[in-house]
C-alpha cells in the first residue's frame, strides 16, 4: 500500500501513465479532505447510482395509475405521498433523476466543447478572427438565459430534445470566454513555439496542446454551471415547455402539484427537494474542484 | 490634455459601437428564432387550402420573397419605429401590449432590488468583518441556496405558507378583485397610483399582494449582492492602508466602512446592476406563480399559444432593458472609477 502511495506521489513519475494517475490521486485525496466538496460528489454519485437503478429502488412504477389512491399524504407505504393519478411521488422522484441526468450530460456534451473550441481558435488566432468570434460570444453573453432559452423553445417545439438544445445555445459563451483567456497566458509560450516550428499545423497545436490546457478551468465552470442548468431546465418543464407528461420530470411535477399547494403540499414541494439537493451537490463540488484545481481563484466567490 | 479627450472621444466611439452591436445581435437572434418557427406564416394566413397563386402572392405581399438581408432590416426598421406586430391571442398591437404589462413587472423587480441592496450589502460587510462567525456561516448557506433554489418552488411553498397557513399576505394578482380598475393608471405602478389617488385601502391591498413574490426575488438578488459584498471587503480589509488606518487608531467603525467600504461602492454598482437586470429575467417565474399580470407572464402565456409576434416582442424588450442595464452599470463604472478612466 504503502509503496503504491509512494508511487503515485513521485515527484519525477517515469511513464504518463504514473503522472496522470498520480494527479488523479492528489485531486481526490484534496477533494476528500475538503468536507463539503466530499458532500457534493456524494450526492452526484447518489444521483448517479440512482438514475442507473431506478427500477431497482423505486418501490412502485412512475407511470402507473391508481385512482382508488390518489393525493394521499406522505406514509410508510408512499413515503412523499401519491399525486392526482395515484402515482407513487419518491418513485416518479427516482425516475426523474434520469431526466435530470440526461439533461445535464447532454448540455455539458454539446456546450462545453463548442465554447472550447470557439474560444481556443479565437485566443490561438488572433486578429479579425478573435474579434468577430468573440464579438459573437459577447453578444449571446449579454442576454438573459432563460429568456433566450425559452424563445428558442417557442420556436423549435417543446420537448426534452429541444430544452437540451435551447440550454446548450445559451451556455456555450461562457466556455468560450474562459477558453480564450486560458489560451492567451501560453499561446506564445516555447512549448507551443517547439511544436509549431517542428511543423505542426494549427489544427494539431489547438486540438493536441491548447485544448487540453484549457480543460480544467472549463471542467470547473461546467460544474459550477449545472445548477443554473438544472434550475433552467426544470424552469421549462414547470411552463411545460420542457419534458412532456407523463414523463416524471422534477419541474413538471412541480406545476401538476401547483394546483393541489394549498391542500395536498406533498405533490408540489417534493420534488422541489430533489432539486434542491443536486444542485446543492454541483455547486459544493464544483467550490471544491475549484479550489483543488485552481487555487488561483480561491474565494473569489 | 488633448491627447487624453481624443482618448476619451475613441472610447466612447468604441463603446457606442459595441453597444450598438450587441443590440443588433439581439434583434439578429430574434429575427433568427422568427425565421426557424416551423409555423409557415404565409400558410397561417392563407390557409392550407389555397392554391399555388393565392400562396405566392401572399408570400409576395409579406415580404418573405425577398432576401434575407433586406427581410432583416426591414425588420430592424419595424422594430425601432415600435410596430411589433399583432398578438394573435390578444388582438392588439405588441408594443401597446407590452406598455400596458411592463409596469407590473418594474414595480415587484424594483421592490426586489431594493430588499436585495438594503439587506444584502450590510449582511455581507458583517460577514467580512466577522469571518467565520455564525453571521457568516448563515450569508453562504444563504449565498448557495439562492443558486440551488427554483425561484417558482420557493413562490409556491411561499404562497402555501405565508398566504393559505398563516393568512399574512394577500394571494395571487397585484389587487384584489373588486379593487381591479379602481385607480386610474398614471405610472401602471399601483403603489404610486394609489398614493396620487389618495386610496390608502388600494395602496395597502396592493402592497400586501406585492410584498411575498417582490421579496422572493429580493431573496436571489440579496443572496448574490451578500456575496460579492464579502468577497469585495475581505480584499479590502487585507490591504495596507487599512492596517495603517487601525495602527493609526482610528475606530474599526469607520475603518470598515469609511476606508474599507468607500472604494468598494464603486464594484457594487457593476454588481447591483447585474443583479437588477437578473431581476427582470427571473420575475418570468415568479409572475407565473403568483399570476402577476406582467411581461414575463405575456411571455409565457404567448409561448403556449404559438403567438410569435408577442413572444419575440416580449424576448426583444427583455433582451433589451437586460442590456441596457448592464451598458448603463459599465457606464457609471467608468465615470466613477478613476482607475477605469483611463
Amino acid at each position: 500500500m504503502s509503496a503504491l502511495h509512494e508511487w503515485l506521489l513521485e515527484e519525477s513519475p517515469s511513464s504518463r501513465t504514473q503522472a496522470r494517475l498520480g494527479r488523479a490521486w492528489r485531486i481526490l485525496s484534496a477533494l476528500a479532505r475538503n468536507p463539503l466538496a466530499a458532500i457534493g460528489a456524494l450526492i452526484i454519485i447518489a444521483l448517479v447510482v440512482t438514475a442507473l437503478f431506478a427500477p431497482l429502488i423505486a418501490p412502485f412504477s412512475a407511470v402507473g395509475q391508481d385512482l382508488s389512491n390518489r393525493l394521499m399524504p406522505p406514509s410508510a407505504e408512499h413515503w412523499m405521498g401519491t399525486d392526482e393519478l395515484g402515482r407513487d411521488i419518491f418513485s416518479r422522484v427516482v425516475y426523474g433523476s434520469r431526466i435530470t441526468l440526461l439533461i445535464v450530460a447532454m448540455v455539458a456534451v454539446i456546450s462545453a466543447p463548442i465554447g472550447l473550441l470557439v474560444g481556443a481558435i479565437s485566443g490561438y488566432a488572433g486578429g479579425w478572427t478573435d474579434r468577430i468570434l468573440m464579438g459573437i460570444t459577447d453578444i449571446f453573453l449579454s442576454m438573459p438565459k432563460l429568456i433566450l432559452a425559452l424563445a428558442f423553445v417557442a420556436a423549435l417545439g417543446p420537448g426534452i430534445e429541444n430544452a437540451i438544445i435551447a440550454i446548450a445555445i445559451t451556455a456555450w459563451p461562457v466556455y468560450a470566454r474562459i477558453a480564450r483567456a486560458e489560451t492567451l497566458t501560453f499561446r506564445d509560450a516555447e512549448f507551443i513555439a517547439a511544436i509549431r516550428l517542428q511543423g505542426a499545423s494549427a489544427t494539431r497545436i489547438i486540438l493536441r496542446h491548447v485544448l487540453p490546457l484549457c480543460a480544467s478551468s472549463t471542467i470547473i465552470r461546467v460544474t459550477l454551471d449545472m445548477a443554473g442548468i438544472i434550475l433552467t431546465a426544470a424552469g421549462l418543464g414547470f411552463l411545460g415547455l420542457g419534458a412532456q407528461p407523463p414523463l416524471p420530470e422534477w419541474g413538471a411535477m412541480i406545476s401538476r402539484g401547483r394546483n393541489f399547494i394549498l391542500d395536498q403540499w406533498w405533490v408540489a414541494t417534493m420534488p422541489g427537494f430533489a432539486i434542491i439537493a443536486v444542485s446543492l451537490g454541483f455547486c459544493f463540488l464544483g467550490d471544491g474542484l475549484r479550489d483543488v484545481l485552481d487555487p488561483k481563484q480561491r474565494e473569489s466567490r | 490634455m488633448a491627447g487624453r479627450a481624443a482618448h476619451g472621444a475613441v472610447g466612447l466611439a468604441r463603446f457606442m459601437l459595441v453597444t450598438i452591436l450587441t443590440f443588433l445581435g439581439l434583434l439578429a437572434i430574434t429575427f433568427f428564432i422568427g425565421r426557424v418557427v416551423p409555423i409557415d406564416p404565409v400558410l397561417s394566413v392563407v390557409g392550407d387550402r389555397a392554391t399555388q397563386e393565392v400562396y405566392d402572392a401572399a408570400r409576395e405581399r409579406m415580404g418573405l420573397d425577398r432576401p434575407l438581408v433586406v427581410q432583416f432590416f426591414s425588420y430592424v426598421g419595424n422594430v425601432l419605429s415600435g410596430d411589433l406586430g399583432q398578438s394573435i391571442s390578444t388582438g392588439r398591437a405588441v408594443t401597446s401590449d407590452l406598455a400596458r404589462v411592463f409596469p407590473a413587472t418594474l414595480e415587484m423587480a424594483t421592490i426586489g432590488i431594493l430588499i436585495g441592496v438594503l439587506l444584502g450589502v450590510p449582511m455581507g460587510v458583517i460577514a467580512a468583518t466577522r469571518q467565520g462567525s455564525w453571521a457568516d456561516q448563515l450569508i453562504r448557506v444563504l449565498g448557495l441556496l439562492g443558486y440551488s433554489v427554483p425561484a417558482f418552488w420557493l413562490g409556491l411553498v411561499g404562497l402555501a405558507v405565508f398566504y393559505a397557513g398563516l393568512g399574512w399576505v394577500a394571494g395571487p394578482g397585484r389587487v384584489d378583485f373588486f379593487y381591479e380598475g379602481m385607480v386610474d393608471t398614471i405610472t401602471g405602478l399601483y403603489l404610486i397610483d394609489s398614493l396620487i389617488a389618495g386610496e390608502m385601502d388600494i395602496f395597502r391591498n396592493a402592497l400586501s399582494h406585492l410584498v411575498l413574490p417582490a421579496s422572493i426575488l429580493g431573496f436571489f438578488s440579496l443572496a448574490y449582492i451578500a456575496r460579492m459584498t464579502r468577497s469585495f471587503m475581505l480584499d479590502q480589509l487585507a490591504q495596507e492602508y487599512v492596517t495603517t488606518a487601525r495602527v493609526k487608531g482610528v475606530p474599526e467603525r469607520r475603518v470598515v466602512w469609511r476606508h474599507a467600504f468607500f472604494p468598494i461602492r464603486i464594484q457594487l454598482i457593476t454588481v447591483i446592476g447585474l443583479s437588477y437586470a437578473s431581476l427582470l429575467e427571473g420575475s418570468v417565474m415568479i409572475e407565473v406563480v403568483f399570476s402577476w399580470p406582467g411581461i414575463g407572464n405575456y411571455l409565457t402565456t404567448a409561448l403556449l399559444n404559438a403567438d410569435m409576434n408577442a413572444v419575440l416582442g416580449a424576448t426583444l424588450v427583455i433582451g433589451s432593458v437586460f442590456i441596457l442595464i448592464n451598458k448603463i452599470s459599465d457606464v457609471l463604472y467608468r465615470i466613477l472609477d478613476p482607475r477605469a478612466r483611463q
